[in-house]
């Protein structure tokens, strides 16, 4: 793909496999991935296609984080709180107010989109753990004002009401407008990071000086970059509000970041449509567990630590790196 | 809107003291180990059940706070030894590993003690108010007033006046140039650590006698406890003083003036600051 982007550096080690280009194994394997989620809501009971449909929903999610993650090098904790900023925004529009779905989910995208680029001013002049740890605390802010500010978001209680428009009132509908979609933003979101935008932004990730002393203006790529991760976010959160019909503080608590990162570094850092293989797994997992026990949390937890310990390139990371030791 | 009144800046004092005491164990693992333990606000948790247990079983006070510093400290040498050190030298996987831990630590002191409200029991001699200058204040929360400033002073004479202190701080600079000179920098890494731990203990237990103890205490105590190392940069006490005192006193005048935005008052300063001085008022450059 033509690119105006320099050389890309010859020291990246972050992406073992070959960026320009699309291997046909990989693009097997989207094409499998995308006719499975078309065809199993055919053969599925209703309440294993609500969870794919949730699957779907935290994939875009997950595909958000993994912009600022694995495309910029900046590791976000904030991702859950812009999500639930869109799903709260979304209720509040057609419960309290009335609203038409429709206007509410432009609304809460526009209002996700709106906080991202708050917390990206603050947060692009950080790196590394800093970066971590703001946007750490700028999601916990959000989620004590959730929290307390109960005459508009219910507090401890949450918001409830019905946002699915009629024509998606059932289960099997809903999901296949989620699936089209979802299908349109991995799209874009895949053109968005094979731009010479996003190869701009990869090659901030692997050395930022490098690339300020080219001439590009680092800052504003960054806060770009953070601003469009956030306003994917705010989609997934848009379409969250629609799934559940009810909005409370845990849903733009750290655990839903916490969910989010997992899933996109369960899928794999830096492989965009990794995010679906992570949201599956971390969402298939939560429902087994739920079946035994009420300890999801310790599940979590313990995930966390393990793959941080044994697979810290997640489960595309693992693929990819073993295809490429093969070819060498 | 209320005004403020030096009761409430009191207030403002002692909520200040605590967040030192449990914010000075933070930026102690922060500076030295380049740890960010996200945990920090699970084992103050941990540490305030486990001092309310001690506490009530013994119905000594002191021995609750033993009990709860002990506790987290010898949790503190488990997370070390028996999980962070199959990450040493990835800065965003001890982060995220912590993170992972913080929640299975939540999860399990939800399991035990379930979703229920605790109070510290303080002692006798803590209980009640003291009269001065024309009002009435809680004696235990002067108390941990004057715990918060004892603990200060007695972090700035170990960092500053004994061997141990010095090789702290050179670690903190230059962690090769220590073990270079043959100085076990693992043994001293894992003491701060356990240090750090045991201070977040003491917090729990402290703070579990005033502000209580609930299954998301941890979350706020963490936020607060990252507000103040991100204000007074990491690795310094100092730094941790001076940034407790600002956010201590910010929530209480959030609290009073805007109650259900007190967060955004933390919060803004915390940007001034962050836009001047990216690594915190008191932080150095790694």
């Amino acid at each position: 793909m033509a690119s105006p982007a320099p050389n890309p550096a010859p020291d990246s080690t972050a992406l073992p496999a070959r960026d320009t280009g699309m291997s046909r194994l990989a693009m097997g394997a989207i094409a499998l991935g995308a006719l499975a989620f078309a065809v199993l809501p055919l053969i599925l009971p209703t309440y294993q296609v609500s969870i794919l449909t949730e699957v779907l929903i935290f994939a875009v999610l997950a595909m958000a984080v993994d912009i600022l993650a694995g495309y910029t090098g900046r590791t976000p904790l904030c991702h859950g709180a812009i999500f639930g900023v869109s799903t709260y925004v979304v209720v509040y529009w057609t419960s309290q107010m009335g609203g038409s779905p429709y206007v509410g989910v432009g609304l809460g995208i526009a209002a996700a989109t709106f906080v991202a680029a708050i917390f990206a001013l603050l947060a692009i002049r950080t790196s590394g753990v800093y970066f971590l740890l703001l946007t750490l605390a700028l999601g916990m802010i959000v989620w004590g004002v959730c929290l307390r500010w109960t005459s508009v978001t219910g507090g401890e209680n949450g918001l409830r009401g019905a946002v699915r428009p009629a024509a998606l009132a059932d289960g099997f509908s809903f999901y296949y407008a989620v699936f089209a979609a979802v299908a349109v933003v991995a799209f874009v979101m895949w053109r968005f990071v094979r731009s010479p935008f996003g190869l701009t932004l990869r090659g901030i990730r692997d050395s930022e000086s490098r690339m300020r002393s080219l001439g590009y203006n680092v800052p504003a790529h960054l806060f770009l970059a953070f601003t469009i991760s956030g306003f994917f976010a705010g989609i997934a959160g848009a379409l969250y509000a629609m799934f559940n019909d009810f909005v409370s503080p845990s849903t733009v608590g750290l655990s839903q970041s916490v969910e989010g990162l997992l899933m996109a570094i369960t899928g794999g850092i830096g492989t965009l449509f990794g995010a679906f293989i992570g949201s599956f797994a971390i969402i298939g997992l939560e429902n087994l567990v739920s079946l035994y026990t009420e300890r999801w949390q310790s599940v979590l937890g313990a995930m966390f630590v393990l793959i941080m310990i044994f697979a810290p390139e997640g489960i595309l990371g693992r693929i990819r790196s073993f295809v490429a030791q093969r070819r060498r | 809107m209320n005004s403020l009144n030096a009761f409430q800046l009191l207030n403002g004092l002692t909520f200040a003291a605590l967040l030192f005491i449990v914010a000075s164990g933070f930026t102690l693992i922060f500076g030295l180990l380049r740890i960010v333990n996200l945990a920090h606000g699970a084992l103050y948790l941990l540490g305030g059940y486990a001092g309310y247990a001690a506490a009530s079983a013994s119905g000594n006070f002191f021995l609750g706070i033993l009990a709860a510093m002990a506790v987290v400290a010898a949790t503190g040498l488990v997370l070390d030894q028996g999980l962070l050190r199959f990450v040493r030298g990835y800065e965003l996987r001890q982060v995220l590993l912590t993170l992972g831990v913080a929640f299975i630590l939540n999860d399990m002191t939800l399991v035990i003690f379930g979703g229920d409200t605790y109070t510290v029991p303080a002692p006798e001699f803590l209980r009640g108010a003291v009269r001065f200058a024309g009002m009435f204040y809680p004696k235990y929360r002067l108390f941990v007033l004057a715990l918060g400033i004892l603990i200060f002073i007695a972090l700035w004479l170990l960092l500053n006046k004994t061997r141990l202190g010095a090789l702290i701080r050179a670690g903190v600079d230059d962690p090769e140039m220590i073990e270079a000179m043959g100085i076990n920098i693992r043994r001293i890494f894992l003491l701060t650590f356990m240090l750090g731990a045991a201070l977040a203990g003491l917090g729990g237990a402290v703070g579990g006698a005033f502000l209580t103890l609930y299954p998301s205490a941890d979350a706020e105590i963490l936020v607060f406890s990252l507000a103040v190392v991100i204000i007074g940069g990491r690795g310094s006490l100092v730094g941790a003083a001076v940034g407790a005192l600002i956010v201590g006193l910010l929530n209480t005048v959030g609290q009073v003036m805007f109650p259900e935005f007190a967060y955004f008052v933390i919060f803004g300063p915390m940007a001034a600051i962050l836009a001047f001085r990216p690594l915190g008022l008191f932080g150095k450059a790694a």
